[in-house]
């Protein structure tokens, strides 16, 4: 039951309103990977202009939000899904929200470059968040392609890449660490940066939540604070 | 809904119905390997299922299935028919009733069925309930008040006839007949209670509140229903089984089958997709 079959419906209104959703996600994430691409730059470029960009266009990924949320219940209302088209309407519902907290993260990184860097990060510390930021919107591309393949598998690895953006955001901290030991007049604005590395890897978590969301969508299983490694066991590498 | 204690009915002089349905054991019905032809068209092909009692089970699948046919297999309706054969074995608490030998009215007084259409007999709203005890030859005016008013009641109709119960059924409207059917069906304290499309003539209040009274009734009756409606089924029964042309395809807890379906066939039949 890898795919959903959406235009199997009897009803074709019914196949364009499931797609129409799909497809609206796909839109949103779109617009939010736009934004954490916008967000990193600008942090690691120091680019106040860019950044306030990204605050003001937070906007069109809440009001998508809302826009997929309605139609999700309109849905509800008058179809009454089961089976498949129930696990995606709430697959929707779950993962627009962790897009939309996606969206706020890349919002607050931005907001950090906009109050204060002043061209004081270390080139090191740039580095290392350059590269961090890179990992959270490789994460963020690849959970939406497997939200619009229906694709467990990478779902699954997504779920893997978020532990590099943990140790990630633990050797920034470390660093960021000595620097404010070293000089605690810095204090202040390195807890900015620390602030935006913590809002990356919150965004690692939430594409991580979004992979469970596929999982159950697929698999019709909640994973959820289950063991990973048993799921993909019983369910995607024994099936393979 | 008033849910009155019904009268002790074995205590009562003249009165010998069975002992309360709170004593009984509940009613299982098994199946075994069940086939069934009219003439030479098999209609239901090695059907095994076992039906959990004091649950509600809901048969789904579209028309010409076989869901209805096996449903009127639990009460032996299909003797009816002529040319219909049976072979295999159903067991309703812990009784094959397809032996030969089997009383079909006592039978039909221990499994109870309503049909698609109410269908009161032509007699007062008082008489429909109190029929199957008459034919018993229970006839003591106090026994029969008292159980027609615990029946009305246990269909919740008692208040909306209360006072018109000398009246003629057909005076009722459709939800309040199909209701007085279900009062009649449960008077005489039947196990299993057979439900085949019980609310396809009624409008949606009248449905919510035969729904509402099917799951009152499952706390002492074994109950299956057959539906079109598949939200009905997801919202009143506790198992589901999904049959398509003659065949048992799949059969399971109702949450299950209507989030997560193991076949198929049913994902497709459940979400309205082609098959």
């Amino acid at each position: 039951m890898d795919d959903l079959n959406l235009g199997q419906h009897i009803s074709r209104q019914f196949n364009e309103e499931l797609e129409d959703i799909r497809n609206k996600v796909l839109q949103m994430g779109g617009i939010v990977e736009e934004q954490l691409g916008r967000a990193v730059k600008a942090l690691v470029e120091g680019d106040t202009k860019l950044a306030k960009q990204v605050v003001t266009d937070d906007y069109r990924v809440n009001a998508l939000e809302v826009e997929i949320d309605e139609e999700c219940t309109r849905i509800v209302a008058r179809r009454q899904p089961a089976a498949s088209d129930l696990r995606l309407v709430m697959a929707v519902i779950k993962t627009i929200t962790d897009l939309e907290r996606i969206g706020d993260e890349a919002k607050r990184v931005a907001r950090m470059v906009e109050e204060e860097l002043n061209g004081a990060m270390a080139e090191d510390v740039r580095h290392e968040l350059e590269h961090m930021g890179n990992l959270v919107r490789e994460m963020l591309r690849m959970i939406l392609d497997a939200f619009a393949r229906l694709d467990v598998e990478s779902a699954v690895r997504v779920v893997k890449a978020d532990n590099r953006v943990d140790v990630k955001y633990v050797s920034i901290t470390r660093q960021l660490m000595t620097y404010m030991a070293q000089d605690p007049k810095s204090i202040p604005r390195v807890l900015n940066i620390l602030w935006a590395a913590r809002a990356m890897e919150r965004m690692g978590d939430r594409c991580g939540n979004i992979a469970e969301y596929i999982f159950y969508l697929v698999h019709g299983r909640d994973i959820r604070h289950t063991e990973l490694d048993d799921a993909v066991v019983d369910l995607v590498v024994g099936k393979h | 809904m008033n849910n009155s204690t019904r009268p002790d009915l074995a205590n009562l002089p003249g009165a010998q119905p069975g002992p309360p349905s709170e004593a009984m054991p509940e009613a299982t019905v098994r199946v075994k390997e069940l086939n069934l032809f009219y003439d030479d068209v098999q209609a239901l092909r090695n059907i095994a299922l076992d039906i959990p009692g004091r649950q509600v089970t809901a048969f789904i699948g579209p028309s010409g299935c076989g869901k209805s046919t096996l449903l009127r297999c639990f009460n032996r309706m299909n003797d009816l028919i002529d040319g219909c054969r049976t072979e295999g074995k159903i067991f309703i608490a812990g009784k094959n009733i397809q032996k030969k030998k089997v009383d079909v009215a006592e039978l039909r007084r221990r499994v109870g069925m309503v049909f698609q259409k109410p269908n009161p007999f032509p007699k007062s709203v008082y008489e429909n309930v109190a029929y199957g005890l008459r034919i018993q030859g229970i006839n003591k005016r106090r026994v029969l008040d008292e159980t027609v008013e615990w029946a009305l009641r246990g269909a919740a109709l008692w208040d909306e006839v209360k006072d018109r119960l000398q009246e003629p059924a057909f005076g009722l409207s459709g939800g309040q007949q199909q209701r007085l059917v279900i009062a009649r069906a449960i008077a005489v304290q039947p196990q299993v209670i057979l439900l085949d499309e019980p609310c396809s003539a009624l409008d949606p209040i009248s449905t919510l509140k035969v729904e509402e009274l099917i799951h009152e009734l499952k706390q002492r009756y074994t109950i299956i229903i057959v539906t079109h409606n598949m939200q009905q089924a997801a919202r009143v029964s506790d198992r589901t089984a999904f049959m398509y042309l003659g065949e048992l395809i799949e059969y399971g807890d109702t949450d299950q089958v209507f989030t997560n379906p193991v076949e198929k066939r049913t994902e497709d039949y459940i979400t309205g997709r082609y098959g």
